[in-house]
């Protein structure tokens, strides 16, 4: 056992560190400070500055002009990042369709797709969820029918996230639909410039427009955009999902909300002391840092695992349950922190409103990311899917 | 002992149930939600009109209530329904302020609808605390700011506190009197609230000190943990149908035993927050009051949480969604833990109180 980086890791983290200090601009890691929604802009500048330095691909092999990191170089940059307030990496085409191209996709897909992603001519989105196909999502209805050398795609996909920024949409099609439902599912590639696709807004409970839904109306897309062999979607999809493995448990998104509490209870007046020298609060704040720091070390410990070429399982899904909930508690205790200031509707949504309230604190919508946060115990498989998954590894040996 | 309504506060329940159910449902409040005023001018006079707002007074002030169980009545009804029209600081706090100050003419307008009043009590700094106010008075002019006042820009006067040499006092305040600034916003879950200054604005005197705004503070106590109750009876009702007829792998997601045995626990928790909200509305004139009410206050945090969280969770993505019933209701329970208190400041409050 030993808990410290290696020389080599530890020179890399400086490299990070170095790179973060120069490169990020200041104004887009104030917003990320503050909890401020991002422009498409913002994300694009910051993508650009990544992929200048060849980190915007930072889990794809060299060979397709990514970083190749391993697991523990990874963890460093999102626990900079995060400390840093970079930006996250869009995920969709990065970290999702890539790996799926890169395995299962055409010579030419690669060629063409692969390049786009990086140097941000494309941005993609997930078409997976659909109104009745949540938890269960092999029961999944938006169909496509072959005709000649096109499918013809009908269907609504559901919280598609910034898919109002997008240009494509990874989608699951069903392709059969007399055999068992996994079974015939394709993975499809549809620019949404095509005639019949429709993005409507949903509006969540903070006020923000960050997930959508997409409909498909007799939706023509050209058969080189199927992925893979047809009705072995789902296979991919199980691919995507599993692949992405380190940064679950949102440990650097935890140490950085954990600062911002404590910055907030530093400010706060609490009779006359500042609130974070207030026992109660500050025996909450202990507690959950306590937690976080046994996590961050059983996130380390998978990560090794992965390293080591191992394919992590339940610990995937425990990291992703124990993560949420880490977070979501953090997010309760700035609410807390902030006190009546948290009432304010502050979002980016009613233009101008920050201006309007001088909150003393400075502390953002921290109610509304609070709110928000209850996606993370619901999305990428709810915690209670997660738990059933576990349940099933160790009481009947098989997922 | 009787736990049951009276005879006319069961009908004020009957009647504002009813009305709301008919006039208050998810589109229209959404309609006044996005609204510029934030609240409902019909709806006010129709609560008035109903009898609602003079329920909230004593007959000796023109009303035909005012006792802790009116309010909880009324409280638990508005909060069932999501009500962000400012009942709670209109016309309870306001009005109470102004009956205690003996004045009768200015509470016949606040009954009758047609007098809207701001309380700007809570400054910059003061977070929770009473009886930490900077706000000062010379020659009944006073000078400062107040945080977060609701209904301040709708208000007709505002009742403001500040500190007359060493002790604090109430003064009305009136909406277009000189040096006073209205920043106004929305808030989170409704209702706008606004941030005020004062630079020399005139007040009258109304006669009222600390304790008395500590006497209208004990009555928002039983009113907001009533609304809160009633805001929970909503969530775990939607929660409880949405668990019936939800389906994923084939059956209702209700019939996996995870999630009914967590739906069992909320329904446990309701009937602990019931109580609660009972045991406020009761013991507020007793000399163990604000033991009572931190302790109320206190459980009422901490279920809320949990039952906005546990039914936000157990939708799934749907309450995640602004037009959704559920994502409203969980944000006025939520946020009603950063009102009057918090939890933890009960908790602080409730062990001071019973080591006494």
């Amino acid at each position: 056992m030993d808990l410290s980086y290696s020389p080599d890791e530890l020179a890399f983290q400086a490299e990070v560190r170095a790179f973060l200090a120069g490169e990020l601009p200041q104004d887009i890691a104030e917003k990320v400070r503050l909890d401020t929604d991002l422009t498409k802009d913002d994300m694009e500048r910051w993508h650009a500055i990544l992929n200048n330095r060849g980190w915007l691909a930072q889990n794809w092999p060299k060979a397709f002009c990514g970083a190749e990191w391993s697991a523990v170089q990874r963890h460093i940059y999102d626990t900079e990042a995060a400390d840093a307030n970079a930006p996250r990496i869009v995920p969709f085409g990065l970290s999702m369709l890539g790996p799926v191209l890169q395995k299962f996709g055409s010579k030419e897909q690669q060629d063409h797709w692969l390049p786009r992603i990086l140097d941000g001519t494309d941005w993609w989105c997930q078409g997976y969820s659909e109104p009745g196909a949540g938890s269960d999502l092999a029961s999944l209805k938006t169909k496509a029918v072959r005709d000649g050398d096109h499918y013809i795609v009908n269907g609504q996909k559901t919280w598609t996230t910034l898919g109002q920024f997008a240009n494509m949409i990874f989608c699951l099609v069903r392709t059969d639909p007399d055999v068992k439902q996994q079974e015939g599912i394709s993975f499809l590639l549809i620019d949404m410039d095509t005639p019949g696709v429709e993005v409507r807004p949903i509006i969540l409970l903070d006020g923000c427009h960050e997930v959508n839904e997409v409909w498909f109306t007799d939706v023509r897309v050209p058969v080189e955009n199927l992925v893979g062999e047809e009705n072995k979607g789902w296979t991919y999809a199980k691919y995507l999902l599993t692949h992405e493995r380190t940064g679950l448990g949102g440990v650097g998104f935890s140490q950085a909300g954990l600062k911002t509490v404590k910055r907030i209870a530093r400010a706060a007046n609490h009779n006359g002391k500042p609130l974070i020298e207030n026992p109660h609060f500050a025996a909450r704040v202990a507690q959950v840092e306590i937690d976080l720091r046994a996590m961050a070390t059983t996130n380390l410990r998978i990560i090794s695992q992965a390293a080591a070429g191992e394919a992590p399982g339940l610990e995937a899904s425990m990291l992703k349950v124990k993560g949420s909930i880490i977070r979501q508690e953090i997010n309760d205790l700035a609410r807390r922190a902030v006190g009546p200031y948290a009432m304010p509707f502050a979002s980016e949504a009613v233009e101008g409103a920050n201006d309007r309230i001088p909150d003393p604190l400075d502390a953002g919508p921290v109610a509304g990311q609070y709110f928000n946060n209850r996606k993370l115990s619901i999305f990428g498989g709810s915690n209670e899917i997660q738990r059933g998954i576990i349940a099933k590894v160790t009481m009947s040996g098989g997922a | 002992m009787d736990f049951n309504l009276t005879e006319e506060r069961q009908m004020l329940q009957d009647t504002l149930r009813r009305y709301l159910r008919e006039q208050y449902g998810t589109a229209r409040r959404n309609e006044i939600l996005a609204s510029d005023t934030g609240f409902s001018a019909d709806i006010w006079t129709e609560l008035a009109d109903l009898g609602i707002l003079g329920a909230l007074f004593a007959e000796d002030h023109g009303g035909f209530g005012g006792a802790g169980f009116d309010i909880a009545v009324v409280f638990e009804e508005l909060g069932r329904a999501g009500v962000v029209e400012p009942v709670l600081d209109s016309a309870l706090m306001g009005g109470r302020l102004l009956a205690a100050a003996g004045k009768t003419d200015l509470v016949e307008l606040v009954i009758g609808g047609s007098l809207h009043l701001a309380v700007a009590h809570g400054e910059p700094d003061s977070r929770y605390d009473l009886d930490h106010v900077n706000t000062t008075v010379s020659d009944n002019k006073l000078t400062g700011r107040k945080a977060v006042v609701m209904n301040a820009e709708a208000a007709d006067h505002l009742i403001v506190s500040a500190k007359n040499g060493g002790s604090i006092a109430l003064y009305l305040v009136d909406k277009g009197a000189q040096g006073l600034d209205i920043q106004g916003y929305p808030l989170l879950a409704g209702g706008r609230a606004a941030e005020v200054t004062l630079d020399n604005t005139p007040g009258a005197p109304l006669g009222l000190t600390l304790a008395d705004y500590e006497a209208a503070n004990r009555l928002a106590l039983i009113a907001q943990c009533a609304e809160a109750l009633g805001a929970m009876e909503t969530a775990t009702a939607l929660t409880k149908d949405y668990l019936m007829t939800r389906k994923q792998f084939g059956r209702p997601i209700g019939t996996f035993q995870a999630l009914a045995h967590r739906m069992s626990d909320l329904l446990i928790e309701l009937e602990q927050a019931r109580s609660a909200v009972i045991n406020a509305a009761g013991y507020a004139d007793g000399k163990d009051a604000d033991l009572h009410l931190s302790a109320s206050k206190n459980l009422i945090g901490r279920i809320g949480r949990l039952v906005a969280e546990e039914a936000i969770q157990m939708h799934g993505g749907i309450a995640m969604t602004q037009e959704y019933e559920l994502a409203h209701i969980a944000k006025r329970i939520v946020m009603a833990d950063h009102r009057f208190g918090d939890t933890d400041y009960h908790l602080e409050r409730f062990i001071a109180l019973s080591a006494a």
